[in-house]
């Protein structure tokens, strides 16, 4: 079979079993737009910026498992992609970007849109390509789809100039069906040795905590964590990333951990003396003070990436591979070993973890006569039986997101986590909605956050992919204002917009359905209302408390020990803190 | 401490690039970096040498291996090992310096491989400390100009890296 460069791009991706496309057409990609019009397989999505192509091929990436598609132009097609890119990079998401370049004859000699792709997204890609020659085009996409989904997933970027692709210049198709990479060789089984050493650290424990974050998640060893958690009767925590992976209301799940998570999470981190952290990376927003850093803790890191092997936070016990496959290991060695864990160790643990459950970090005004973005996301979590998929952007409605929406599986919280990216949320709902059409998803944002790919409201309208966006209107950048309040004696710079579009008027010129919310008591209908409407996108603008801050929090710089809390005066537990 | 890092890598464009953008975008210092291809067309050998202490040298050898163009790395701070720079150095000279310069060339076993009228040009090989050593024992006026190609370096013995 003969096919053009163009061709040939396509045929690949359809032979990788791609879905959708996420793009935006522009001059050096027109010959790889014509190709994708004589085809109907694979399913192009027409965003209305690059930057949201980015986001729901991610958002696709993060609820199927499977890679996430762009494909964008040249030069101002290509930048607006790297927000994106360094999105995916950040979380880890596998993610395959095709960009336009101009003509290999003219590379270098500033054209029209050129710019340099591969080196401007050097930093922020696992790798990246640039194809010089018809006949590479299949071996290296191959590659991109190998390098991108295996190991420590990431984005890999494709630079196509627009010669490569002429549809004048044919060559024999061969997609390889295995490739192999002499420098590139990921681990996947545990080291035996290191396993049971982690698992005598284990069993002996008297105060142990299971550390879990993203790998979990991306590893797809959800029902290993959970297997193991349950049968040794372990407390765990859930980075932001990790949340789902162990189900967030049984027993032994004490919230989250780091800045916002629980009291509980944070103390039992503290005080604990051992940690096995599975596929987590030890970030600043989850340590808090290095320094103060589980003082007393024995821990045990599993990781897919060796770089993230005491990379801040030095480990006694490393284990580099697959967390699916490490969990395997360890829970048959568990289950084989002649000791078990110490019961009475861990009822006196669990009594203390109890008792630090009983500040109620998490407790909000219930009676405010102004709606409390807390208690919306509780609706939300009671209206949708807690089985939506729910994304969200950047700021306090994130951390509200992640602290009363309790997940029980993965895949369900879809955020931008290391990078914090504002105008995430809603092109991720659009991909998560593409790759779930049967089920709820919705989009938990601010109205700074919205307004940063408000456009993509078209694409929900073209595609037809009805998703919840629950706008928590508080007229400020609600994290900047808090840490302007905390930090800055209240001098709000810049984090108030004096004008606020009408989200009901604008959610109405792209076609879908608006609703204001202004009172407590309008929350429940207005969300009954809004997913009754099964196939409409539904705006719901919810002005909600211009005040309310984000608490349990540990400022920066300080330790787990030093959470500041918001507890109910007078209660035992505020006389025992006070 | 000082390390050598010894790194086998794609022949490939722009893979020199990631190694240099790596070490700046984490903070990490390069002390010198020489790269050239091997015997095996398809690959490089670059030698770097750079500063740190364990942890970061860790780091370091930990992300290099984490790029996916290259295909064997060695610290080689870690066992025996040879190292040699070269340098040319062009110093002036006129009648009463001159056998001076050569004098000194000869001890530090210096070829003088370009003569004028007022210049020499020198070629030195060494280790790092040894051609210090020679521009040290120069006049620093007398000194033109200096290029040094920054160490390149293996280990002792019959093992070594390669694919």
């Amino acid at each position: 079979m003969e096919l053009s460069g163009g061709q040939i791009v396509v045929q690949c991706l359809k032979d990788e079993g791609v879905e959708y496309l996420f793009g935006y057409p522009g001059g050096a990609v027109l010959h790889l737009y014509d190709a994708i019009f004589h085809q109907e397989d694979v399913k192009h999505i027409l965003v209305r910026h690059e930057q949201a192509a980015t986001h729901a091929a991610d958002g696709y990436a993060r609820a199927t498992g499977k890679p996430g598609v762009v494909l964008v132009t040249s030069g101002p097609g290509a930048t607006n992609a790297v927000t994106g890119i360094a999105t995916a990079y950040m979380d880890s998401i596998p993610m395959i970007v095709i960009s336009g370049q101009v003509p290999t004859a003219v590379i270098g000699s500033d054209a029209f849109q050129e710019v340099d792709m591969v080196g401007i997204t050097r930093p922020c890609v696992k790798h990246n390509f640039l194809v010089k020659d018809v006949k590479d085009i299949a071996a290296t996409m191959k590659k991109a789809f190998y390098v991108a989904t295996t190991g420590r997933p990431g984005p890999v970027v494709i630079d196509i100039p627009k010669d490569i692709t002429d549809p004048n210049i044919k060559v024999p198709y061969h997609y390889p069906r295995d490739i192999s990479m002499r420098s590139y060789s990921p681990a996947s089984k545990g080291h035996l040795g290191q396993i049971k050493k982690a698992v005598e650290l284990i069993l002996n424990a008297k105060r142990p905590v299971i550390y879990s974050g993203g790998g979990v998640v991306l590893g797809e060893a959800s029902a290993e964590l959970t297997q193991m958690t349950q049968i040794l009767d372990y407390p765990i925590t859930n980075t932001l990333m990790g949340l789902g992976a162990y189900p967030a209301t049984n027993k032994q799940f004490i919230g989250m951990l780091g800045m916002h998570g629980t009291y509980e999470a944070n103390l039992a981190m503290h005080e604990s003396d051992v940690i096995l952290a599975v596929g987590v990376r030890f970030d600043d927003r989850v340590t808090g003070k290095l320094a103060e850093f589980c003082p007393n803790a024995k821990i045990i890191h599993i990781d897919i990436d060796p770089a993230s092997i005491s990379k801040t936070v030095k480990v006694d016990v490393p284990i580099v591979g697959e967390v699916k496959q490490v969990l395997e290991q360890m829970m048959h060695l568990i289950q084989e070993h002649p000791s078990k864990p110490d019961t009475d160790a861990l009822a006196n643990w669990w009594a203390q973890i109890n008792h630090w459950r009983t500040t109620q970090c998490l407790e909000f005004d219930r009676n405010s006569d102004i709606i409390k973005p807390q208690a919306v996301v509780e609706q939300l979590y009671a209206i949708t039986k807690g089985d939506a998929y729910i994304t969200s952007d950047v700021g306090q409605h994130q951390m509200y997101a992640a602290q009363f929406y309790h997940f029980d599986k993965p895949r369900r919280w879809i955020n931008s986590g290391g990078l914090g990216t504002m105008g995430f949320g809603l092109p991720a709902a659009i991909g998560v909605k593409l790759a779930h059409p049967d089920m709820e998803v919705a989009c938990i944002t601010g109205e700074a956050s919205i307004q940063m790919c408000i456009q993509e409201l078209a694409t929900a309208a073209q595609y037809n992919t009805p998703i919840k966006i629950i706008n928590l209107n508080n007229r400020y950048m609600g994290m900047v204002r808090q840490w302007q309040e905390l930090n800055y004696e209240s001098r709000y710079s810049q984090s108030y917009m004096e004008t606020i579009p009408d989200f009901v008027k604008l959610a109405e010129a792209y076609g879908h359905v608006g609703i204001r919310v202004e009172k407590p008591e309008e929350v429940q209908p207005a969300l009954e209302k809004a997913f009754a409407m099964k196939d409409r996108t539904v705006f719901i603008d919810f002005l909600t408390d211009r005040t309310e801050n984000v608490y349990p929090m540990i400022e920066a710089g300080k330790g787990h020990q030093e959470m500041t809390l918001r507890v109910a005066p007078g209660t035992p537990i505020e006389r025992e803190l006070a | 401490m000082r390390h050598i890092i010894s790194i086998l890598i794609e022949n490939e464009a722009g893979a020199l690039s990631r190694v240099a953008g790596l070490f700046s975008a984490r903070g990490y210092n390069i002390e010198s970096l020489t790269v050239a291809p091997t015997e095996d067309a398809t690959l490089s050998r670059m030698t770097l040498v750079t500063r740190g202490n364990e942890d970061i040298i860790e780091q370091i050898t930990k992300q290099l291996n984490k790029l996916i163009d290259i295909v064997k790395l060695i610290d080689l701070a870690e066992a025996a090992h040879v190292e040699r720079e070269l340098m040319l150095v062009k110093v002036k000279t006129n009648d009463t310096t001159r056998e001076e310069v050569k004098r000194l060339s000869d001890i530090f076993r210096g070829k003088i491989i370009d003569v004028t009228n007022g210049s020499y040009v020198i070629e030195m090989t060494g280790t790092s400390e040894k051609l210090d050593a020679f521009v040290q024992a120069l006049d620093e006026s007398s000194i033109i100009e200096t290029a040094r190609s920054g160490p390149t370096s293996m280990s002792r013995g019959e093992d070594g890296l390669h694919l």
